[in-house]
């Protein structure tokens, strides 16, 4: 960035501290021979034309200078609540899943293929919600990607300016609409729309959430892939033309290919997205937590049952009540492993285009 | 290879897929749009006809022609109101930091990162740490005791809610002010520091007056988002039933998301059609809070460009 250098130079201390009387006083060169040695050792002895003119020295008065110093930590201090809040996170949930995995050895955890913490015999297997979050996000992205990246294409390739001036806004209120709507709209809308295809579907099922998140993430793919696709030159474009290429082709072969870190990134965010959701798949995807490939199932995520634990009444210190916290550990991992992925994308194939 | 190979020219044809995909193209923005569209619709069709005065003035009840919205429509104001309180000078503040302030080392580098991470933790995360940090505060029980004029823990009280909301859209509001101070030209900084003004007179008098409008997109959208988050504060235990509003930042609360929730997913279908009276509330309170937004902006542009 162009103006780091500038404010680097300006809050050195130095510049701004000094008496300026002295630097008045005295003639440039005198200055320059008055510099304490310590300060002066680059300046070679005895060619005092060499020397760099003293910098102007202005009078800041200390109470400003104190006001300036309060006020720098302060905006730090704020800026730092983000490291409390990610240290925070992760700390409480190794902190209270310490206890669970006390009784429930980590291994049989992880490696389980039975979620079954409410009835005797308990078992804690989270391979089965690891699963259902999997079904949910694998609906979702296998509409959302082909959907996504075709209306940023349309977006970036095909819209007139001020089609997509209106366009990508509107587009962009799917993004802000609560989820608790989006739960309610699976439920109520999208299930019995899907039921009059499909009779034997059952009222909780992950096809149904797996749809209504695919809307949800929509323009988060759509949007944010148009921004990448519009970053790809001109040139590029106009070269392609001008072998013969019809517009297809250029933005199917040109255009996608230049922009794939940027797209590749939005596929990634969305799906983090997606992994993360929370109230449509505890509306309409059920609480049957089940190891199943088949999206008309009714399955369990780990988020629905996080909800459904602190819905109930389970008394706090039991390994029931316990295991949410596990489980949060186990999302908290996997959204990490998802956002890090996302930023080595964005780094490793980044084009530069300016 | 024989050059026609090499440069098919079959140019009827490729036309004709070059169509066949910008009507795919179009077909899959329409979507979407599709998409908002039947929500928008279905939620009024089901919803409008038990939008009524009642609605809005009742508490909840077992009976769905008596339930009512106003514990949740006046939980929610508390409980926004408080974010917005304590989101906006943090969120603010640390963005002018990481702009304006920060000598881009490992401190920067390391908040940057992190910021960017949490934009992306799962919403019903942030309710445990809520839950752990000030519901509870660390204790078994939340029995409140006063330290220093505060009561602690918070217990399942608006201003746990507020402060687990907030530290939600922290991130949000923090990216977005970034942006707005970042659209600021150099040019602005190097006048007011030719003239002799420090980093914060600078900042003060200049910067901030010029990306006020683009920050107040930010926090506008932050504070949307956090209107309509419902994971996070089911999460920390935020009731269900309640029958009053609140009067202080320490009594309990429910919110719209939360009430919706609660109503869309009792079996009885008269209770869908209230939830879908409440989801036009909220709708309607966003739809307000954007186009509010729309006005600041405006008038912020013009009152500059004058």
């Amino acid at each position: 960035m162009s103006s780091t250098p500038l404010k680097d130079e300006v809050s050195a201390e130095g510049p701004l501290a000094g008496g300026r009387d002295e630097a008045s006083a005295s003639t440039p060169a005198a200055s320059a021979l008055q510099r304490p040695p310590g300060r002066g050792g680059e300046v070679p002895l005895g060619s005092i034309h060499d020397a760099p003119p003293p910098r102007p020295r202005f009078h800041t008065p200390r109470s400003r200078k104190l006001r300036e110093t309060a006020i720098r930590y302060g905006l730090q201090l704020s800026a730092a609540i983000s490291i409390l809040t990610s240290f925070g996170i992760l700390f409480i949930l190794l902190k209270e899943s310490l206890p669970f995995f006390e009784e429930v050895s980590p291994w049989s955890f992880i490696t389980g293929t039975t979620w079954a913490p409410l009835m005797e015999p308990r078992h804690f297997g989270v391979l089965p919600l690891i699963g259902g979050t999997m079904l949910v996000t694998g609906v979702a992205a296998l509409i959302v990607i082909p959907l996504g990246s075709l209306a940023a294409i349309y977006l970036s390739e095909y819209a007139s300016n001020r089609a997509r001036r209106w366009l990508k806004p509107t587009l962009e209120i799917l993004a802000g609409i609560p989820t608790v709507v989006y739960g309610y709209f699976a439920l109520v809308v999208v299930t019995p729309a899907l039921q009059m295809v499909i009779p034997d579907l059952g009222v909780f099922n992950a096809l149904s959430a797996g749809i209504v998140v695919a809307i949800m993430i929509i323009p988060t793919v759509a949007s944010l892939s148009d921004d990448a696709m519009r970053a790809v030159p001109n040139s590029l474009r106009e070269a392609a033309y001008g072998l013969g290429a019809t517009q297809r082709e250029v933005s199917l072969g040109v255009v996608y290919p230049g922009a794939l870190s940027g797209v590749l990134a939005a596929y990634v965010l969305a799906i983090g997205r997606a992994l993360g959701e929370t109230m449509i798949v505890t509306m309409a995807a059920g609480a049957t937590p089940q190891l199943t490939l088949n999206p008309l199932d009714s399955i369990q995520t780990m988020t629905g049952y996080i909800v459904q634990v602190s819905l109930g009444d389970t008394p706090a210190g039991t390994p029931e009540y316990l295991s949410i916290f596990a489980v949060g550990l186990t999302l908290f991992v996997l959204t990490l492993g998802i956002n890090l992925l996302s930023f080595w994308i964005k780094r490793r194939y980044r084009q530069a285009y300016s | 290879m024989k050059r026609a190979d090499l440069f098919p020219d079959r140019l009827a044809s490729r036309h004709g897929r070059d169509r066949l995909f910008q009507r795919l193209t179009q077909a899959a923005m329409s979507v979407g749009f599709v998409a908002l569209f039947v929500l928008i619709l279905g939620v009024l069709i089901e919803g409008l006809p038990w939008l009524n005065w009642d609605f809005l003035n009742n508490f909840p009840s077992r009976k769905p022609e008596k339930a009512g919205f106003k514990a949740a429509l006046w939980g929610t104001l508390w409980v926004i109101g408080l974010t917005t309180i304590l989101t906006v000078p943090i969120g603010v503040a640390g963005a002018i930091y990481l702009e304006e302030f920060s000598s881009r080392g490992r401190f920067h580098k390391l908040v940057e990162l992190l910021i960017a991470n949490l934009a992306g933790v799962p919403s019903i995360l942030y309710g445990m740490l809520g839950l752990i940090a000030f519901v509870r505060m660390f204790q078994e029980t939340t029995d409140p005791t006063t330290f220093l004029g505060i009561q602690v823990p918070f217990g399942r009280s608006v201003l746990a809610g507020a402060c687990t909301l907030s530290l939600l859209v922290l991130p949000v509001c923090t990216i977005a002010s970034r942006e707005a101070l970042r659209a600021v030209p150099d040019s602005m900084r190097q006048a007011a520091f030719g003239l002799g003004s420090t980093r914060w007179q600078c900042v003060r008098h200049h910067v901030l007056p010029a990306a006020t409008p683009g920050i107040l997109t930010g926090v506008v959208l932050s504070i949307s988002r956090a209107l309509g988050e419902t994971a996070p504060l089911v999460m920390m235990g935020a009731l269900t039933y309640v029958a009053f509003t609140p009067e202080n930042v320490y009594d309990p609360f429910t919110a719209m998301p939360i009430q919706i929730f609660n109503w869309a997913s009792r079996p009885q279908a008269d209770f869908q059609s209230v939830a879908a009276a409440g989801i036009i509330v909220l709708l309607a309170v966003l739809l307000g809070m954007n186009a509010i937004v729309v006005l600041l902006r405006n008038r912020a542009e013009r009152s500059r460009a004058q």
